[in-house]
């Protein structure tokens, strides 16, 4: 496809016998906002390290706006290319401003835009202050500026929320917005499912060095077909639900906090609502709960 | 194809670093220091105080600087590249539009000024202040003392950074760094004399000086003794060591073999 900035086939990483990569194929279209997802282990930082051109693969190929994350020519592609690593670490002894400075002279980037770059962020006023005296969520800001020189149009973060408050990552996404209103194609990874679950295209769960999952939410929701609950309140008992819904593909009753949780898929929910109604006095509350992003997530990673 | 703006990025960072922590003066001082004590006091245990002959203080500062300068350079260096990779920010780094040779060469660069800078003006400093009982060719002698322990400190630093490129962590390269220094400067000669005692010196008598070659500490000293015609005599080596051989061009060149040997096997070493 001619949209697609990187494309991934039979990507493989073996670390002696440890599969951390096995056989993954990987299209990322200019412009989308993709995020992965997976367990500690699973292989996204070892998948994230290949397609930067950190690490080189033991099988497959790799390229990243045409050209071979191992080939000579990937120095230049690397100049348009942002990277937030997870476990960020910056030099203490420069202030923000200089680490800007470094970093932009090595992109071969203007280092003039760096003080925008800082406000952007929300650094301006510790622009001249050591990196030793900020805070964590600081560096990660300044971090993050990092990533925007030399203005990217592929941008890689690692964990981006990692220690940001609610406030500081609300800024964040704004920011992406903007960056994707330009054009640019970003990856991020996050354990916050509920941040990535609103505000990506699409998705990619791994588990075990494979993607077991690729598409929107909505995508994979469906795909995954998650059994939904049904919360009951009130004084019916699970054996009087469980005749009631006799005949219907119900997959558990137990009681939990007081309450009965039925589970069953969702093509009987209709069905299953409409039999409860009949109940009456016995049910004073009735709560239907939608597999979330985690459950998906969960489901698809057992 | 090498980008000499990226190196220039890398040196210029790790020279400013040593500038903004003071290591530079501290070791400046360091080498003041020293050299005004060796020349002024070196004789006291004669019963003399005061400035003798340039010859006997370069002679006396040789095996002074021979234990110092490795030990110090092989400090610097030790952690360049294993430091960062410890820290978490050789990702980082490597994700930039940068060479793993530009990145080596600038460390090793960077590193190199800051420690010619304080030899130079430690040993420079001390040289001034002497400057009134030197003549010319005292001066010449003086310079090439100062110039060759620039070099001995840069073939130190070339295996500090080759160490830190193998070393899984920090406290695992700081540990090959002191058993290099014992090795070169401590073991290497008993080993040779050894050698050499053991059989009698009836072997290895002509190849001993080229032994010699094998440790860069040893040509330092070869150098700077070599061409003071006082102390070469008193050193006893004037016999056995081949004329072809004392040559200050050749024996620099093979200085400049320290250097590049282990900067191209942490090379080779850093891109697998």
């Amino acid at each position: 496809m001619a949209n697609t900035i990187i494309e991934g086939r039979n990507i493989t990483r073996h670390f002696g016998a440890i599969h951390a990569v096995d056989g993954v194929d990987l299209d990322i279209q200019t412009g989308e906002l993709f995020g992965l997802i997976g367990h500690n282990g699973a292989g996204k930082s070892t998948l994230f390290k290949m397609m930067l051109g950190l690490l080189p693969l033991t099988g497959g190929e790799i390229r990243v706006q045409g050209e071979s994350v191992s080939g000579n020519n990937f120095r230049n592609v690397r100049r348009k290319i942002g990277y937030l690593p997870e476990n960020l670490a910056l030099y203490d002894n420069l202030t923000g401003l200089e680490t800007l400075h470094f970093f932009a002279r090595l992109k071969g980037a203007d280092v003039q835009p760096c003080a925008a770059k800082l406000e952007r962020v929300g650094l301006a006023d510790a622009a001249n202050r050591r990196v030793r005296e900020y805070s964590k969520g600081m560096r990660q800001r300044l971090g993050f500026a990092q990533a925007l020189l030399g203005e990217p149009k592929l941008l890689f973060l690692d964990e981006p929320t990692n220690g940001l408050d609610p406030e500081a990552i609300r800024e964040f996404f704004a920011i992406l917005r903007d960056l994707q209103a330009q054009g640019v194609t970003m990856i991020l990874t996050s354990h916050i499912l509920a941040d990535i679950q609103e505000r990506v295209d699409r998705l990619a769960i791994m588990k075990n060095g494979k993607i077991q999952s690729c598409g929107s939410v909505q995508a994979l929701r469906e795909t995954v077909n998650l059994p939904l609950i049904m919360e009951i309140g009130g004084t019916v008992t699970a054996d009087q639900v469980a005749q009631m819904l006799d005949g219907l593909p119900v997959v558990s009753i137990e009681t939990r906090l007081g309450r009965l949780w039925v589970k069953l898929p969702r093509e009987a929910k209709m069905q299953a609502l409409a039999r409860l109604m009949t109940i009456g006095n016995g049910m004073q509350d009735l709560h239907v709960r939608e597999p979330s992003l985690e459950d998906v997530f969960f489901g698809l990673s057992e | 194809m090498i980008e000499l703006a990226q190196i220039g990025t890398i040196a210029g960072k790790e020279f400013r670093d040593r500038i903004r922590n003071r290591w530079v003066l501290a070791v400046a001082v360091v080498f003041a220091a020293f050299a005004l004590v060796i020349a002024y006091f070196g004789a006291a245990q004669q019963g003399a105080v005061g400035f003798r002959s340039i010859e006997i203080t370069i002679a006396s500062l040789v095996s002074l600087v021979i234990y110092l300068i490795p030990l110090i350079a092989l400090i610097l260096g030790f952690d360049a590249i294993v430091g960062e990779r410890e820290r978490g920010s050789l990702d980082l780094l490597l994700t930039m539009p940068i060479t793993r040779l530009e990145l080596i060469l600038g460390k090793y660069l960077g590193l190199s000024a800051a420690l010619a800078l304080s030899t130079v003006a430690g040993f420079g400093l001390a040289g001034i202040a002497m400057a009134n009982q030197l003549d010319l060719y005292a001066l010449l002698n003086y310079s090439g003392f100062i110039l060759s322990s620039v070099l001995l400190g840069m073939t130190f630093l070339s295996l500090a950074v080759m160490i830190s490129v193998f070393a899984t962590d920090r406290a695992g390269a700081s540990g090959l760094a002191i058993a290099l220094w014992f090795f070169f400067v401590l073991v290497f000669d008993l080993l040779l004399l050894g050698a050499l005692v053991a059989t009698g010196g009836h072997y290895g008598g002509a190849i001993f000086p080229y032994l010699l070659l094998l440790n860069p500490a040893d040509v330092f000293r070869v150098l700077n003794i070599f061409n003071l015609d006082d102390v070469r005599t008193l050193y006893g080596m004037a016999t056995v060591f081949p004329e072809e051989l004392a040559n200050p061009w050749l024996l620099g060149g093979i200085m400049l073999l320290w250097i590049a040997t282990p900067l191209s096997i942490a090379l080779w070493r850093f891109k697998r």
